[in-house]
């Protein structure tokens, strides 16, 4: 595997932002009432996060070490100011069910997670990966956690009814505590995925889907049992 | 001889209570509220909901236990009291399956995910009401006696109307299946007072401070029909003696079970004079619920021989 597709498999499943690093988990858990809302506000990530990758890891060895976080916000402000006013003009009604989740990209952990623990120490190339990577890792969380709230909560998935008629929605799962149910359940489902292959006793298999941590920097890596 | 020397550690006198004896007594006690319910509710098949729910409750609690690989605690009856508890708190022409889904919820996500009878945070009866008022409103809050539909007695009150007070002590009224008899109700509550297994404490407590509130906030003064009405309608005393007084979810110092009362006294006080639905008794109580473990930190004894001069 080389390292853009490592970085590729990275996002999508070793470090998946939404099941395994748990970041984001504001709009995570606020606009996946549906499934198209799930992959519009996953897909707008996707764009800042790659651009404000690229921008970040050519910036990086300009940008003074005390200042970083103040340039990198004001990086990925400008690029989630573009992103808006796009989506406001070409999509207006995804746009308006996503609403203030559109300006909050800016403080979403993920984009400045992966600038500052990525962009800002490697080369521009895999920094574009890392934010595609990344990028379309939450796209699949939140797209899976708005089909299954779709479908229970209004027996539709992707706006087009799937479940017959008779069958009555449970309202709840496109409320709040609905995503709460879902993404735990999801998470919970990964795991005991994970755990599957763990237990066949496959070391590199382990190191790499493990804890979605780096292991060598880890510091519980002696008492840790998924390298036993 | 032998018997006299054996060695065993604390404690070494037993009270014969155990969770199964109490939960039986609490079983004994609902047994004329769901008696009436069922016969209340008889053209609507009120008893074929109690059956569904109450045999879900304990069917889910065994099937988890047994794929878990934990002791199955079924015996202990306190899945029972949930799922009959649950099937109380819901309206006589609920479909089946809404009452046996709220019956997995209650087993499964509030009590067994916490880890099993003891551990649950708030009761796991209400929780599924919750639950099931959220997803289908429409039908919970669809209520019917004797072939009419209409209003709760309570949501006329809240309207402004007039209500038959005597109807709703004797219970037969419009409401969910276990809350409408009020004098059924008492005579469970009176059972449980007299074996010991309930104070008055967080009940009088409750009662007290609602009528408070109401006298205070209600617009109507001391009026002793008005009060009277609020008391006898919706969910008030089947929560008040049978969920308020759960013991996993209630405090257990003295101070904090007064405060604990006085919480779901102005909480329900709060959502039915001032809040969008008639009936505020479910949210109270699982609110208030949430909040003991900071009534019981604040409401800790000192033990003896702490603090004092030093």
């Amino acid at each position: 595997m080389n390292k853009y597709t490592e970085r590729l498999y990275n996002g999508l499943v070793k470090e998946n932002p939404t099941f395994v690093l748990m970041l984001g988990m504001c709009p995570t858990l606020a606009v996946t009432t549906s499934a198209i809302n799930g992959i519009g506000m996953g897909l707008s990530t996707t764009v800042v996060l790659v651009l404000s990758n690229m921008l970040i890891s050519m910036l990086r060895k300009i940008i003074p070490d005390s200042v970083r976080m103040p340039a990198f916000i004001v990086v990925v402000a400008s690029f989630v100011t573009i992103v808006q006013f796009l989506m406001e003009g070409f999509v207006p009604s995804l746009y308006a069910s996503l609403g203030i989740y559109i300006p909050l990209i800016v403080v979403n952990c993920i984009i400045l997670g992966r600038a500052e623990s990525y962009a800002s120490k490697n080369p521009v190339l895999p920094s574009m990966f890392d934010g595609i990577g990344m990028g379309l890792g939450f796209t699949f969380g939140l797209t899976c956690i708005g089909i299954v709230r779709e479908l229970l909560g209004s027996g539709k998935v992707f706006d087009i009814q799937v479940l017959p008629e008779s069958y009555e929605p449970i309202t709840i799962f496109i409320l709040a505590p609905g995503a709460f149910f879902v993404l735990a359940c999801l998470t919970a489902l990964q795991n005991v995925m994970k755990k599957k292959a763990l237990e066949k006793g496959d070391v590199k298999k382990a190191e790499k889907i493990g804890c979605g941590t780096n292991c060598a920097e880890c510091g519980k890596k002696e008492t840790c049992g998924n390298l036993k | 001889m032998n018997e006299k020397w054996n060695v065993s550690s604390s404690p070494h006198i037993r009270d014969k209570a155990t969770t199964g004896n109490i939960m039986l007594l609490v079983v004994i006690a609902l047994l004329p509220a769901t008696f009436f319910g069922i016969y209340n509710f008889r053209s609507e098949n009120a008893w074929l909901l109690v059956v569904v729910t109450t045999g879900t409750a304990v069917l889910t609690e065994y099937i988890y236990e047994k794929l878990m690989h934990k002791p199955v605690t079924i015996k202990d009856c306190s899945a029972l009291v949930t799922g009959l508890l649950l099937a109380l708190n819901l309206p006589p022409t609920l479909p089946l399956w809404m009452g046996a889904l709220g019956s997995v919820f209650a087993i499964l996500v509030v009590k067994q995910l916490f880890g099993g009878l003891g551990q649950n945070f708030m009761n796991p009866a209400l929780a599924a009401r919750c639950f099931l008022l959220i997803s289908f409103t429409g039908k919970m809050t669809y209520f019917v006696y004797d072939g009419v539909t209409g209003p709760t007695p309570l949501a006329d009150l809240k309207a402004g109307e007039a209500v038959d007070t005597m109807s709703m002590l004797i219970g037969n009224i419009r409401g969910t299946i276990g809350e409408t008899s009020v004098l059924a109700i008492m005579a469970g509550a009176m059972f449980l007072i007299l074996m010991g297994v309930i104070d008055l404490r967080i009940p009088g407590t409750y009662i007290v401070t609602f009528v408070i509130f109401i006298t205070i906030f209600g617009g109507h003064g001391f009026d002793p029909q008005y009060i009277t009405a609020h008391l006898c309608g919706g969910g008030l005393m089947l929560g008040a003696w049978f969920m308020a007084t759960d013991y996993v979810t209630s405090p257990i110092t003295k101070g904090g079970q007064i405060l604990y009362g006085v919480c779901l006294g102005l909480l329900t006080g709060l959502f039915r004079l001032f809040g969008g639905s008639a009936e505020g008794v479910s949210y109270a109580i699982i609110i208030s619920n949430l909040l003991v473990p900071l009534i019981e930190k604040v409401t800790l004894p000192k033990p003896f021989g702490k603090g004092g001069e030093k």
